[in-house]
């Protein structure tokens, strides 16, 4: 059984789902053009994934597993399109400007993977915690992307801040660069698949220099370098 | 007996799937109803926002949203579709009629513009709507990102002539942007249309709603 801690790491870093499982990898290359819209598609993707493992962990005893695929489909179905409708009543820019990409949270392999993969076999408790940290490694993927095509497309941040703030949100934005022409590849599809290869492989370096680290680190010790259980 | 074991597992799964969407649609239904009148509100004020760019809410009286009637001109308004149109009023006398036209040939397919135009022809302004051409070249039509849709204010048929209605690049007096002319000739094409069918027709704009309904 996975540990709290085992949980977060996974969805954060081991096994994010932006970055290492490449789930739902339309809404993370169309949506993160923005800060903001990054954010607002993130949350409401948390929302989602904690809701469905929460049901799903729930009834998890009483769904014969001929039957279980159906019903996933269902609960997570009927989740996204009840976020759809709040959001159209509270958030009505924002729903606007990620526009399809809500209902599509619906087709996104994350949702039904972590079901599958993980409410359908462990505690609610663990459900929610696992929801969560996916939720989050994939918030996170959207906006480390969302941030760095802004940046370099717009030469801004925190654009639109009032579609998720509210109107006095508006001053929120920061220039990064004044007079930025725009660099219209980071904005375009195309900047989207080279900002995740980017970002992957720096992960991935980042993942290379810890572990020789700790390698040495072990060797210097005098213990065995690789004495995981 | 197996078989009667089997028969008695399908009707547990039916029973178990009819009970998931029942409490599905429950879910749905509730969050509808909550929510119903909050996004209906919305829509309305998003419309309403949209038209007050195009025509200042000072300028008329009436309730806009309530004072429609639709016309069909597929030659004027680039869609086959009945185009609603959106009566401003002072006093009873007419101000200016708001709609929306289609340019039909933008860079990546049509570009949706609403259009205002005061009674005596001069247009009350021009705002993209919605449209798919190229982000930071030919977006510069959305009036969040650059003031050229905002030059349109205040010109009629006449003003300028009409070979003067186009692009600089055909020879007329509006800007095109760089690296992108076609979505700039198009919207100008567009709203030129518009202000043309108006002109020509514009009692029928503001045809009374008795006359309308019957």
């Amino acid at each position: 059984m996975a540990s709290y801690t085992e949980i977060a790491r996974d969805g954060l870093w081991k096994n994010n789902p932006g970055f290492v499982q490449l789930l739902g990898l339309c809404p993370l290359l169309a949506v993160s053009n923005s800060f903001v819209n990054a954010l607002g598609l993130g949350l409401a993707t948390v929302f989602v994934l904690v809701t469905s493992n929460l049901v799903i962990a729930t009834i998890r005893n009483w769904v014969q597993p001929q039957v279980r695929i159906p019903v996933f489909v269902m609960v997570i179905a009927a989740t996204v399109t009840a976020i759809e409708l709040i959001m159209q009543a509270q958030l009505y820019e924002l729903y606007k400007v990620l526009g399809i990409f809500i209902p599509l949270i619906t087709t996104n392999c994350i949702i039904m993977g972590r079901a599958e993969a993980f409410a359908a076999k462990n505690t609610v408790l663990k459900a929610i915690a696992d929801g969560l940290a996916q939720g989050l490694g994939f918030a996170l993927a959207l906006l480390l992307l969302g941030t760095m095509r802004e940046i370099l497309g717009q030469g801004t941040f925190l654009s639109n801040a009032h579609l998720l703030f509210g109107e006095g949100a508006r001053a929120m934005t920061i220039t990064v660069f004044a007079d930025y022409g725009g660099f219209l590849l980071a904005v375009l599809p195309p900047g989207a698949f080279l900002g995740l290869g980017l970002l992957i492989a720096l992960k991935n370096d980042i993942d290379r220099r810890l572990k020789a680290r700790t390698t040495t680190q072990k060797l210097s010790t005098g213990l065995p370098a690789d004495q995981s259980a | 007996m197996a078989a009667k074991e089997s028969l008695k597992q399908m009707f547990v799964s039916a029973g178990l799937l009819a009970g998931f969407a029942v409490a599905g649609s429950l879910l749905l239904g509730v969050t509808e109803s909550g929510t119903r009148e909050q996004i209906r509100e919305n829509e309305r004020a998003f419309l309403i926002n949209n038209l007050n760019q195009v025509l200042p809410p000072k300028r008329y009286t009436n309730d806009l949203l309530h004072d429609t009637v639709e016309l069909t001109a597929p030659g004027a308004f680039g869609t086959e579709e009945p185009v609603t149109i959106y009566r401003g009023r002072r006093g009873g006398e007419p101000v200016a009629a708001l709609f929306s036209v289609i340019a039909p040939d933008g860079y990546s397919g049509q570009i949706k513009l609403l259009v205002g135009v005061y009674w005596d022809g001069t247009l009350a302004g021009v705002r993209a709507v919605a449209h798919r051409e190229t982000p930071g070249l030919g977006d510069a039509i959305e009036a969040e990102r650059s003031n050229w849709i905002l030059g349109f204010t205040g010109l009629s048929i006449t003003n300028p002539v009409a070979a003067q209605w186009r692009v600089k690049k055909d020879g007329g007096r509006f800007d095109q942007f760089t690296g992108a002319t076609i979505t700039p000739r198009a919207v100008v094409k567009a709203v030129r249309k518009a202000l043309v069918y108006f002109t020509a027709h514009r009692e029928s704009f503001f045809v009374a709603v008795s006359e309308q309904e019957s």
